[in-house]
């Protein structure tokens, strides 16, 4: 079994639901996947994050100890929500994608965690 | 050495690389599943063919493909015992669990398979799909691979060593997948085998029209995957096309290298063996009646290779095809070929009208078929305007000569 994130990605740009009755039943969809894929042992961890305005970037990679106000990544398309799943391949993780990115509306990243 | 002792040496190393190329992807496939791990699998096979060059000296013997794999079990074995004792924190558990004895007469038609998906699967790019097929499945060496697609050799080690990683880290199944995702991830494998085709048969780039071991390669693959899913009929139907593509090779150039095109082709060059065998694929298609792009394109070369003389084709089945590809399969590209074929049934007028609008400005072969309509209907300075615009647009040296020949009839 192999561990798996999954990241919704969405250009901040741009309103992430045109409207509320879009998000309304953005927000049921994922909670459905979301049983679905606990009740099917998958699930590891997951949620939404707060909007990038809301990230504080810390380096203390050099011991300075740097606090910056902003995501690290100064570009439009930033993560919004994650999972993290727990299945036999990477087939069986493209095809929870499939259903994530359909159930949240967005795109989404599939990257394995590494092997201890 | 003696003259007749290096002529021996050199049939013999002919003969071991006979064998490599017929049972290199065979072997590969069936230790990959043993080890689990398809560049483990790729060493010491590797390693079993350097080891055959000795072992081999005076006769090959007769199940060479069993050789090789036991001996490449046998090294793989030997190497994971020796990084169990290097890791202490592995050695226990190899030594609890030895490495898994292969079945000496294995599923190797579904180690083939499995192998195919896995260097096919989506979530490689398209050119690390076709170099990871010609080098695992097809046994072409890597600087084989870099030749056939005009590409330094690093470039293509890094695709084929990167995509291995990939396999690897990110979780790549060796298997068959699921009946929901075959339809998909079987036209991804048959669209591997296509571009091998086209990069053979028409290259984009070099001094040559054909790169004949690249189309030798896609038939042999698209027999193999025939013979390994029987009832697929788009498998059948990319075969039968490459198939009657492949007949025409010999006519499509003149003795002087100049490209021929198809209406003026000398026919009787044609290939009647390919033909008989892509026909009668085609009649088994249409039998069964599942149709799909591969089979439509197939059955359109069919009705071409039907006509004794170009004048002989018959357009209107051709047309009622390209309608149905188009419904099939809708693009640009299909609309063009439609075109061609519109204008021999309802004329060149109609045909330019229905090329005018498609959506395929920067494509080579819009632009020679635009010029061959107006060349048609009389407007020399369009047509060789036209000409001149797709003489911009491809880099094969071949395609070049033909459209200044063009330029120069119209003149």
């Amino acid at each position: 079994m192999t561990q798996y994130l999954l990241s919704v990605w969405h250009d901040y740009d741009q309103p992430t639901y045109p409207d509320d009755a879009t998000m309304q039943q953005a927000f049921a969809q994922v909670d459905a996947f979301n049983t679905r894929i606990t009740e099917a042992g998958q699930w590891v961890f997951g949620g939404g994050l707060e909007a990038p305005s809301s990230a504080t970037t810390v380096d203390n990679s050099k011991g300075k100890g740097l606090v910056t106000d902003a995501p690290l990544a100064e570009t439009r398309e930033q993560i919004g929500g994650f999972w993290v799943v727990e299945v036999e391949d990477l087939d069986a993780a493209l095809a929870l994608a499939q259903d994530a990115s359909a159930a949240c509306m967005g795109p989404v990243e599939v990257r394995p965690f590494q092997s201890e | 050495m003696t003259r007749a002792e290096h002529e021996t040496g050199t049939a013999h190393e002919a003969g071991v690389a006979r064998v490599y190329r017929e049972e290199y992807g065979r072997c590969v496939a069936t230790l990959t599943r043993v080890l689990g791990d398809l560049s483990l699998a790729e060493d010491v096979v590797q390693e079993a063919f350097t080891a055959a060059l000795t072992a081999w000296a005076d006769r090959i013997p007769p199940n060479p493909g069993a050789w090789i794999v036991v001996t490449a079990r046998h090294r793989a074995i030997d190497r994971l015992r020796r990084e169990a004792k290097r890791e202490q924190k592995h050695a226990e558990a190899v030594l609890v669990h030895p490495p898994p004895e292969p079945e000496e007469v294995g599923p190797v038609a579904d180690d083939q398979l499995r192998l195919i998906f896995t260097c096919c699967h989506p979530a490689l790019a398209p050119e690390a799909q076709v170099a990871l097929t010609l080098r695992t499945l097809g046994g072409l060496t890597t600087p084989e691979v870099a030749r056939a697609f005009l590409v330094p050799e690093p470039t293509i080690a890094q695709r084929i060593v990167r995509a291995k990683k990939k396999i690897a880290s990110a979780g790549i199944p060796y298997r068959r997948p699921a009946d929901h995702d075959l339809p998909d991830r079987l036209s991804s494998v048959l669209a591997v085998i296509y571009l091998i085709f086209t990069q053979g048969y028409a290259p984009s780039t070099g001094a040559e029209l054909v790169r004949t071991d690249l189309c030798a390669e896609a038939i042999r693959l698209a027999r193999l995957l025939v013979a390994l899913m029987p009832d697929e009929e788009e498998a059948v139907g990319l075969l039968a096309l490459l198939l009657l593509t492949e007949s025409r090779q010999p006519a499509r150039t003149d003795p002087g290298g100049a490209l021929v095109p198809l209406a003026e082709q000398d026919r009787s060059r044609w290939d009647a063996d390919l033909i008989d065998e892509g026909q009668a694929w085609v009649r088994w298609c249409l039998q069964r009646n599942r149709p799909g792009s591969y089979q439509v394109q197939a059955a359109i070369a069919a009705v071409h290779s039907d006509a004794a003389t170009a004048g002989a084709t018959d357009w209107h089945q051709i047309l009622a095809l390209y309608d149905q590809l188009l419904t099939l399969a809708p693009s640009p590209v299909v609309a063009l070929n439609r075109a061609v074929a519109l204008a021999e049934v309802r004329g060149p007028a109609e045909a330019l009208s229905a090329v005018e609008d498609l959506d395929l400005d920067g494509y080579y072969l819009l632009q020679a078929t635009r010029a061959d309509l107006l060349t048609r209907l009389g407007r020399a300075r369009e047509a060789a305007a036209a000409w001149r615009r797709a003489g911009e647009l491809t880099a094969n040296e071949v395609e070049r000569q033909f459209i200044a020949g063009r330029i120069a009839a119209l003149e």
